[in-house]
């Protein structure tokens, strides 16, 4: 019941408790409970609209930034990765394999923003040793969600 | 200057069991519904998700190396070796890839083969009603007899082995199987299935398992009639892609069974289709391959649909039984006085939702209207809406 109720809200997270209880062959007083107990354990932290920005009149800029940095003898990465990730120009922030460490998701009012963060902030923090910015240009997927519609395909209206 | 030649008069050269078969009933209402704009159809046997993307791509890399020519009459090796896997996997099914499987143009292919394969002029075929609307044509295209056995809501449309027993005859030749069914969504028990099979091996026929809707069970899992003890030998057993995979315009499908009778199968394959579409195949292997869990979510998806559908239209006063398979609902509209044709009708005129009437599916479905739930839960919500409004009214 869980990992179902968790896809549907994954899928839409505007279904109702009715709604969900309809799909799932059950009521909505079980799914309305189901998920407040995944509101209060942390699992479900929040709900949010996904939004194609590139059909607003100004759009924020938004950059993914590689960091490479120096793990500390106590703490590893994370010590240095929760000091990020409380700024709030980041957000979202990982930790990755491969020639980097830390891959950060950011986002600014101006392309100067984001600069003036990387110089000032970030590349001066001690245990950064280097950063590689790119700006996002155009985003085509986001959470499994196209920003294009595709032309939409019509089936027969009726077939055995 | 010509003159008209007043012997010739090509309606009479039409072979006589061609003019006899009467055209689909969904045909008649395929034209009315096609004139019309706004239309949300509950009326289309087919999947609404496109092809899973790794499955479209397969086909797009087919194309781009060239894999454009013919292939084996029989389809090609590693689709039957993958088909062979699969079945062994899914049902428990074990088929030699090299002498119980062939490849066909959709699972209609395989069926209109097997009935010429099989049929004398003259053998009866026996299957249930309502049913899929080529089994009777096909039968009598192969210059068999068809003979129809109803299924009724009572027994969840499941076919009674008593039935059948009233049914066969000297001259029946075979049992036509469909569970789980199109139009109804009824599946067999085992208890069903055990008794069917003991009717087929005490009266010598073959079965033909039309099994094509058997991943999208939704009550229990999907058991084949060939994996009934004494059954595997007189089976063939049909399946295809288009269903479970989404891939209705790949026609792509197949038949598994005695060697002899896929031998019989495939000469007229051969002499007639030649094979199916490479790249369809190719495309097949890809499914089978890496399909599964696109699948799974389809048929999970599928069932949601089944859940808010069966609850609206037992809500509103047209009580259905609760679809075990496939994705149809055949509610039953007789509460509303009206015959099925002209429930579809009108609602299609005053609300714009498009559905099937049950006798298109033969004469006993009539008081019926088929519903497919292949179709985003937000049509399904709102064609409910609709015919709401309409029962009021």
């Amino acid at each position: 019941m869980k990992e179902k109720i968790l896809r549907l809200l994954r899928e839409n997270a505007r279904l109702s408790d009715e709604d969900i209880a309809e799909r799932l062959g059950t009521t909505p007083a079980k799914v309305k409970k189901t998920v407040a107990e995944l509101e209060k354990s942390g699992l479900v932290k929040g709900y949010q609209a996904l939004i194609d920005d590139s059909m607003l009149p100004e759009s924020k800029v938004k950059a993914i930034i590689s960091v490479n940095v120096r793990p500390e003898r106590e703490g590893g990465f994370d010590k240095i990765a929760r000091r990020l990730a409380r700024f709030p120009q980041v957000t979202s922030l990982y930790l990755v394999s491969g020639s980097y460490d830390l891959e950060i998701e950011i986002q600014g009012e101006t392309l100067q923003e984001i600069a003036g963060f990387v110089s000032s902030k970030l590349s001066s923090m001690d245990g950064v040793n280097s950063t590689v910015t790119h700006f996002i240009l155009k985003k085509y997927k986001e959470s499994g969600r196209f920003m294009e519609d595709d032309d939409e395909y019509k089936r027969l209206k009726i077939s055995p | 200057m010509s003159t008209k030649d007043l012997r010739f008069h090509p309606e009479a050269l039409i072979a006589g069991h061609i003019s006899a078969l009467p055209k689909s009933g969904i045909r008649d209402f395929f034209e009315l519904v096609n004139q019309m704009d706004d239309v949300i159809s509950l009326g289309i046997g087919e999947p609404d998700f496109p092809t899973p993307w790794h499955i479209r791509e397969s086909a797009i890399y087919s194309l781009e190396k060239g894999h454009t020519s013919y292939t084996s009459n029989l389809g090609l090796m590693s689709l039957r070796e993958e088909i062979s896997r699969y079945l062994s996997k899914l049902y428990d099914l074990e088929y030699c890839p090299v002498s119980q499987c062939i490849v066909t143009v959709g699972v209609s292919e395989a069926l209109d083969l097997l009935l010429r394969a099989i049929i004398n002029p003259g053998d009866e075929i026996i299957y249930h009603e309502p049913c899929y609307v080529s089994y009777s044509p096909c039968v009598r295209m192969a210059h068999g007899i068809p003979v129809a056995i109803p299924t009724f809501q009572k027994n969840h449309f499941a076919l009674d082995p008593e039935d059948l027993r009233k049914s066969v005859t000297r001259r029946t030749k075979a049992i036509l199987l469909n569970f789980p069914c199109n139009p109804t969504g009824a599946k067999l028990n085992t208890e069903q299935l055990r008794r069917i099979a003991e009717i087929a091996i005490e009266k010598n026929l073959l079965v033909i398992a039309d099994e094509i809707y058997s991943e999208l069970t939704y009550e229990g899992s999907h058991v084949s009639i060939a994996t009934v003890p004494g059954m595997y030998e007189r089976t063939v057993f049909l399946h295809g892609f288009s269903k479970a995979y989404s891939m209705t315009g790949f026609r792509v499908g197949f038949a598994c069974g005695p060697a002899s009778i896929i031998d019989a199968m495939m000469k007229i394959h051969q002499y007639s289709m030649l094979c199916a579409p490479t790249i369809a195949q190719e495309s097949a292997v890809e499914a089978l391959r890496n399909g599964h869990s696109a699948m799974l979510d389809m048929k999970e998806e599928y069932c949601e649909r089944r859940n808010v559908i069966s609850k609206h239209l037992n809500e509103m006063g047209l009580s259905c039984f609760k679809p075990e398979g496939a994705f149809y609902i055949f509610p039953n509209i007789s509460s509303t006085g009206m015959t099925s044709k002209d429930f579809a009708t009108r609602l299609l005129s005053e609300q714009n939702v498009a559905l099937v009437p049950g006798p298109a599916f033969g004469a006993c479905g009539e008081g019926y209207v088929r519903c497919s739930y292949a179709t985003s839960i937000e049509n399904i919500v709102e064609a409910m809406r609709r015919i709401k409004t309409f029962l009021r009214q």
